[in-house]
Protein backbone atom coordinates (compact mmCIF):
# COMPACT_ATOMS: atom_id res chain seq x y z
CA UNK A 1 0.00 0.00 0.00
CA UNK A 2 2.94 2.44 0.77
CA UNK A 3 4.85 1.45 -2.10
CA UNK A 4 1.75 2.07 -4.58
CA UNK A 5 1.27 5.43 -3.11
CA UNK A 6 5.11 6.33 -3.23
CA UNK A 7 4.33 5.13 -7.19
CA UNK A 8 1.50 7.34 -7.61
CA UNK A 9 3.48 10.67 -6.42
CA UNK A 10 6.72 9.46 -8.08
CA UNK A 11 4.34 9.53 -11.38
CA UNK A 12 2.73 12.48 -10.46
CA UNK A 13 6.06 14.71 -9.90
CA UNK A 14 7.52 13.06 -13.72
CA UNK A 15 3.63 14.26 -14.59
CA UNK A 16 4.49 17.86 -13.68
CA UNK A 17 7.68 17.84 -14.65
CA UNK A 18 7.04 16.89 -18.40
CA UNK A 19 4.13 19.75 -18.35
CA UNK A 20 6.11 22.41 -16.56
CA UNK A 21 9.11 21.64 -19.38
CA UNK A 22 6.56 21.49 -22.61
CA UNK A 23 5.59 25.39 -22.32
CA UNK A 24 8.89 26.30 -21.77
CA UNK A 25 10.68 24.81 -24.96
CA UNK A 26 7.26 26.17 -26.54
CA UNK A 27 8.07 29.87 -25.05
CA UNK A 28 11.53 29.55 -26.88
CA UNK A 29 11.92 30.10 -30.44
CA UNK A 30 13.87 27.75 -32.32
CA UNK A 31 16.55 28.47 -34.98
CA UNK A 32 14.34 27.89 -37.80
CA UNK A 33 11.66 29.85 -36.87
CA UNK A 34 13.89 32.68 -36.13
CA UNK A 35 15.71 32.14 -39.82
CA UNK A 36 12.66 32.01 -41.66
CA UNK A 37 11.25 35.50 -39.72
CA UNK A 38 14.37 37.27 -40.51
CA UNK A 39 14.65 36.39 -44.12
CA UNK A 40 10.85 37.89 -44.68
CA UNK A 41 12.00 40.91 -42.99
CA UNK A 42 15.34 41.14 -45.55
CA UNK A 43 12.63 40.50 -48.12
CA UNK A 44 10.81 43.46 -47.18
CA UNK A 45 13.64 45.88 -48.40
CA UNK A 46 14.84 45.07 -52.44
CA UNK A 47 17.90 46.69 -51.53
CA UNK A 48 19.02 43.67 -48.89
CA UNK A 49 18.14 40.65 -51.50
CA UNK A 50 21.65 39.82 -51.40
CA UNK A 51 22.07 39.22 -47.71
CA UNK A 52 22.11 35.84 -46.08
CA UNK A 53 21.40 35.07 -42.79
CA UNK A 54 22.03 32.30 -40.57
CA UNK A 55 21.10 31.39 -37.08
CA UNK A 56 22.66 29.50 -34.62
CA UNK A 57 21.52 29.54 -30.79
CA UNK A 58 19.35 32.73 -30.85
CA UNK A 59 22.76 35.00 -32.45
CA UNK A 60 21.74 35.71 -36.56
CA UNK A 61 25.08 35.93 -38.66
CA UNK A 62 24.57 37.97 -41.77
CA UNK A 63 26.53 37.86 -44.91
CA UNK A 64 26.39 38.77 -48.48
CA UNK A 65 27.38 41.69 -50.20
CA UNK A 66 25.01 45.56 -50.17
CA UNK A 67 25.43 48.56 -52.07
CA UNK A 68 26.85 50.87 -49.25
CA UNK A 69 26.75 51.52 -45.36
CA UNK A 70 23.62 52.52 -44.29
CA UNK A 71 22.06 49.60 -46.29
CA UNK A 72 24.03 47.46 -44.25
CA UNK A 73 23.65 49.25 -41.36
CA UNK A 74 19.46 48.83 -42.08
CA UNK A 75 20.05 45.27 -42.61
CA UNK A 76 21.01 44.68 -39.26
CA UNK A 77 18.77 46.98 -37.83
CA UNK A 78 15.74 45.14 -39.26
CA UNK A 79 17.18 41.80 -37.72
CA UNK A 80 17.84 42.75 -34.30
CA UNK A 81 14.46 43.69 -33.26
CA UNK A 82 13.74 40.27 -34.57
CA UNK A 83 12.32 37.79 -31.65
CA UNK A 84 14.18 35.35 -30.66
CA UNK A 85 17.34 36.88 -31.83
CA UNK A 86 19.88 37.55 -29.09
CA UNK A 87 22.34 39.02 -31.28
CA UNK A 88 23.27 40.03 -34.59
CA UNK A 89 26.95 39.30 -36.37
CA UNK A 90 27.32 41.50 -39.04
CA UNK A 91 29.64 40.50 -41.96
CA UNK A 92 27.36 42.10 -44.80
CA UNK A 93 30.33 43.38 -47.23
CA UNK A 94 29.74 46.67 -49.21
CA UNK A 95 30.13 46.03 -52.96
CA UNK A 96 32.68 48.02 -55.23
CA UNK A 97 31.04 51.00 -56.92
CA UNK A 98 30.09 49.82 -60.67
CA UNK A 99 32.76 51.93 -62.66
CA UNK A 100 32.11 53.55 -65.73
CA UNK A 101 33.53 51.99 -69.27
CA UNK A 102 36.52 54.17 -70.37
CA UNK A 103 35.86 56.62 -73.30
CA UNK A 104 37.79 56.08 -76.15
CA UNK A 105 38.05 59.11 -78.39
CA UNK A 106 36.74 58.47 -82.25
CA UNK A 107 39.15 58.05 -84.69
CA UNK A 108 38.91 61.37 -86.66
CA UNK A 109 39.27 64.14 -83.88
CA UNK A 110 42.18 61.67 -82.35
CA UNK A 111 43.73 61.18 -85.45
CA UNK A 112 43.72 65.38 -85.66
CA UNK A 113 45.06 65.79 -82.29
CA UNK A 114 47.73 63.33 -82.87
CA UNK A 115 48.77 65.02 -85.43
CA UNK A 116 49.11 68.56 -83.11
CA UNK A 117 50.49 66.21 -80.75
CA UNK A 118 53.34 65.16 -82.80
CA UNK A 119 53.88 68.25 -85.02
CA UNK A 120 57.08 69.34 -82.29
CA UNK A 121 58.64 65.87 -82.85
CA UNK A 122 59.51 65.66 -86.51
CA UNK A 123 61.39 62.23 -86.22
CA UNK A 124 57.75 60.39 -85.13
CA UNK A 125 55.01 59.37 -87.40
CA UNK A 126 51.80 58.62 -85.70
CA UNK A 127 48.96 55.75 -87.65
CA UNK A 128 45.04 55.96 -85.46
CA UNK A 129 43.08 52.80 -85.81
CA UNK A 130 40.26 51.92 -83.87
CA UNK A 131 41.39 53.91 -81.01
CA UNK A 132 44.98 52.70 -81.30
CA UNK A 133 47.82 55.30 -81.58
CA UNK A 134 50.83 53.68 -83.05
CA UNK A 135 54.48 55.17 -82.89
CA UNK A 136 57.01 54.88 -85.60
CA UNK A 137 59.97 56.50 -86.44
CA UNK A 138 62.32 58.02 -83.65
CA UNK A 139 62.78 60.01 -80.96
CA UNK A 140 65.71 61.77 -78.49
CA UNK A 141 65.13 59.87 -75.23
CA UNK A 142 64.56 63.02 -73.25
CA UNK A 143 61.54 64.26 -75.42
CA UNK A 144 60.02 60.64 -75.09
CA UNK A 145 58.20 61.59 -72.07
CA UNK A 146 56.78 65.04 -73.12
CA UNK A 147 55.59 62.84 -76.21
CA UNK A 148 54.34 60.67 -74.15
CA UNK A 149 52.09 62.89 -71.62
CA UNK A 150 50.66 64.71 -74.78
CA UNK A 151 49.32 61.24 -76.35
CA UNK A 152 48.52 59.88 -72.61
CA UNK A 153 46.14 62.89 -72.14
CA UNK A 154 44.06 61.96 -76.21
CA UNK A 155 42.00 59.42 -74.24
CA UNK A 156 43.36 57.01 -77.10
CA UNK A 157 42.02 53.12 -76.19
CA UNK A 158 46.62 51.81 -76.55
CA UNK A 159 49.24 53.49 -77.48
CA UNK A 160 51.38 51.11 -79.28
CA UNK A 161 55.52 53.06 -79.23
CA UNK A 162 57.55 51.07 -81.53
CA UNK A 163 60.01 54.38 -81.69
CA UNK A 164 63.60 54.15 -82.24
CA UNK A 165 65.23 56.03 -79.00
CA UNK A 166 68.20 57.74 -79.41
CA UNK B 1 44.47 42.60 -61.37
CA UNK B 2 47.94 41.61 -62.76
CA UNK B 3 48.53 45.19 -64.69
CA UNK B 4 47.60 47.23 -61.08
CA UNK B 5 49.82 44.85 -59.44
CA UNK B 6 52.25 45.75 -62.32
CA UNK B 7 51.67 49.63 -61.85
CA UNK B 8 51.16 49.63 -58.22
CA UNK B 9 53.55 52.39 -57.14
CA UNK B 10 51.69 54.38 -59.62
CA UNK B 11 48.38 53.74 -58.06
CA UNK B 12 49.90 54.21 -54.39
CA UNK B 13 51.80 57.14 -55.40
CA UNK B 14 49.05 59.03 -57.02
CA UNK B 15 46.72 58.43 -54.12
CA UNK B 16 48.82 59.87 -51.15
CA UNK B 17 49.83 62.66 -53.63
CA UNK B 18 46.23 63.65 -53.66
CA UNK B 19 45.33 63.17 -56.86
CA UNK B 20 41.60 64.20 -57.25
CA UNK B 21 38.75 62.46 -59.02
CA UNK B 22 41.13 59.10 -59.33
CA UNK B 23 39.77 56.92 -61.73
CA UNK B 24 41.65 53.27 -62.04
CA UNK B 25 40.20 50.79 -64.66
CA UNK B 26 41.16 48.33 -66.38
CA UNK B 27 39.91 47.21 -69.66
CA UNK B 28 41.08 44.94 -72.63
CA UNK B 29 44.39 44.68 -71.26
CA UNK B 30 45.00 48.35 -70.70
CA UNK B 31 45.15 49.98 -67.62
CA UNK B 32 44.00 53.74 -67.78
CA UNK B 33 44.80 55.49 -64.77
CA UNK B 34 42.92 59.57 -64.85
CA UNK B 35 42.37 62.43 -62.63
CA UNK B 36 43.28 65.55 -61.72
CA UNK B 37 46.79 66.33 -60.11
CA UNK B 38 46.88 69.11 -57.50
CA UNK B 39 50.22 70.45 -59.26
CA UNK B 40 52.58 70.37 -61.99
CA UNK B 41 54.96 68.73 -59.63
CA UNK B 42 52.68 65.72 -58.76
CA UNK B 43 51.84 64.92 -62.74
CA UNK B 44 55.65 65.13 -63.07
CA UNK B 45 55.94 62.90 -60.26
CA UNK B 46 53.54 60.30 -61.30
CA UNK B 47 55.28 59.99 -64.63
CA UNK B 48 58.21 59.85 -63.07
CA UNK B 49 57.01 56.53 -61.61
CA UNK B 50 55.53 55.90 -65.07
CA UNK B 51 58.98 55.97 -66.40
CA UNK B 52 61.05 53.95 -63.57
CA UNK B 53 58.52 50.67 -64.44
CA UNK B 54 58.07 51.01 -67.88
CA UNK B 55 61.00 53.23 -69.32
CA UNK B 56 60.73 53.11 -72.57
CA UNK B 57 56.91 53.77 -72.29
CA UNK B 58 56.73 50.58 -75.00
CA UNK B 59 54.04 48.19 -72.46
CA UNK B 60 51.44 49.31 -74.50
CA UNK B 61 49.05 48.48 -71.23
CA UNK B 62 49.02 51.66 -69.62
CA UNK B 63 46.91 55.12 -71.02
CA UNK B 64 48.11 57.94 -67.70
CA UNK B 65 45.68 60.71 -68.30
CA UNK B 66 46.23 63.14 -64.51
CA UNK B 67 46.72 66.71 -65.70
CA UNK B 68 47.57 69.60 -63.22
CA UNK B 69 44.42 70.96 -61.93
CA UNK B 70 44.18 74.80 -63.68
CA UNK B 71 41.68 76.79 -62.94
CA UNK B 72 40.18 79.37 -65.44
CA UNK B 73 41.11 82.59 -64.49
CA UNK B 74 44.34 82.05 -63.25
CA UNK B 75 48.19 82.11 -63.86
CA UNK B 76 49.60 79.07 -65.82
CA UNK B 77 53.53 79.01 -66.96
CA UNK B 78 54.61 77.97 -70.51
CA UNK B 79 56.84 74.70 -70.54
CA UNK B 80 58.17 74.47 -73.99
CA UNK B 81 61.20 72.73 -74.44
CA UNK B 82 62.76 76.00 -75.20
CA UNK B 83 61.06 77.59 -77.79
CA UNK B 84 58.21 80.25 -78.01
CA UNK B 85 54.47 78.68 -77.70
CA UNK B 86 51.98 79.47 -80.15
CA UNK B 87 48.68 81.32 -79.16
CA UNK B 88 45.98 80.43 -82.05
CA UNK B 89 43.39 82.29 -83.59
CA UNK B 90 40.95 78.25 -83.24
CA UNK B 91 41.63 74.99 -81.36
CA UNK B 92 44.53 73.23 -83.84
CA UNK B 93 48.11 73.30 -85.38
CA UNK B 94 46.09 74.50 -88.88
CA UNK B 95 44.66 77.58 -87.02
CA UNK B 96 46.53 80.66 -88.24
CA UNK B 97 48.94 81.95 -85.63
CA UNK B 98 47.96 85.14 -83.56
CA UNK B 99 50.52 85.46 -81.11
CA UNK B 100 53.38 84.22 -78.98
CA UNK B 101 54.12 83.46 -75.13
CA UNK B 102 57.63 83.55 -74.65
CA UNK B 103 59.42 80.23 -72.54
CA UNK B 104 58.73 79.57 -68.62
CA UNK B 105 56.52 83.17 -69.23
CA UNK B 106 53.69 83.57 -67.16
CA UNK B 107 50.10 83.84 -68.68
CA UNK B 108 46.42 84.00 -68.07
CA UNK B 109 43.81 80.74 -68.91
CA UNK B 110 40.61 82.10 -69.54
CA UNK B 111 39.13 78.69 -70.48
CA UNK B 112 39.19 75.26 -70.59
CA UNK B 113 36.19 73.63 -72.79
CA UNK B 114 38.36 72.23 -75.28
CA UNK B 115 40.45 70.30 -73.01
CA UNK B 116 43.66 69.88 -75.77
CA UNK B 117 43.81 73.73 -76.55
CA UNK B 118 42.73 76.35 -73.74
CA UNK B 119 41.93 79.73 -74.12
CA UNK B 120 44.84 82.05 -72.73
CA UNK B 121 45.78 86.28 -73.03
CA UNK B 122 48.97 87.02 -73.03
CA UNK B 123 50.14 90.07 -70.74
CA UNK B 124 50.37 92.00 -74.13
CA UNK B 125 46.62 91.62 -74.08
CA UNK B 126 46.60 88.92 -77.37
CA UNK B 127 44.21 86.14 -76.81
CA UNK B 128 43.96 82.79 -78.74
CA UNK B 129 44.21 79.02 -78.34
CA UNK B 130 47.33 77.20 -77.26
CA UNK B 131 48.10 73.81 -76.60
CA UNK B 132 47.04 72.72 -73.48
CA UNK B 133 50.30 70.46 -72.62
CA UNK B 134 52.68 73.19 -73.28
CA UNK B 135 50.63 74.83 -69.96
CA UNK B 136 51.05 74.06 -66.69
CA UNK B 137 49.15 75.92 -63.38
CA UNK B 138 51.46 78.15 -61.84
CA UNK B 139 51.46 76.92 -57.79
CA UNK B 140 49.95 79.37 -55.30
Amino acid sequence: MKQKLVKALLLFAVIALISSIIPACKSKTSDSDIKTSTETALRGNPDLSGVRVDVNEGVATLSGEVKDEATRAAAESAVTTIKGVKSVTNNISIAPLPQAPVEVTADDPLRTSVNDAIKDHPGVTASVNDGVITLTGEIKRADLPTLMQKLNALKPKKIENQLTIK
Amino acid sequence: MALQEKYKQLIDTAKTAGVSNLQVREQDGVLYIDGEAPSGAVKDQLWDVYGKIDPNFTGGDLILNVDAKAVEGSKVRVITQSSNLNIRKGPGTDQPIVGKAAHHEIITLLSKSNPQWWLVRTNEGEEGYSYAQYLEPVEG
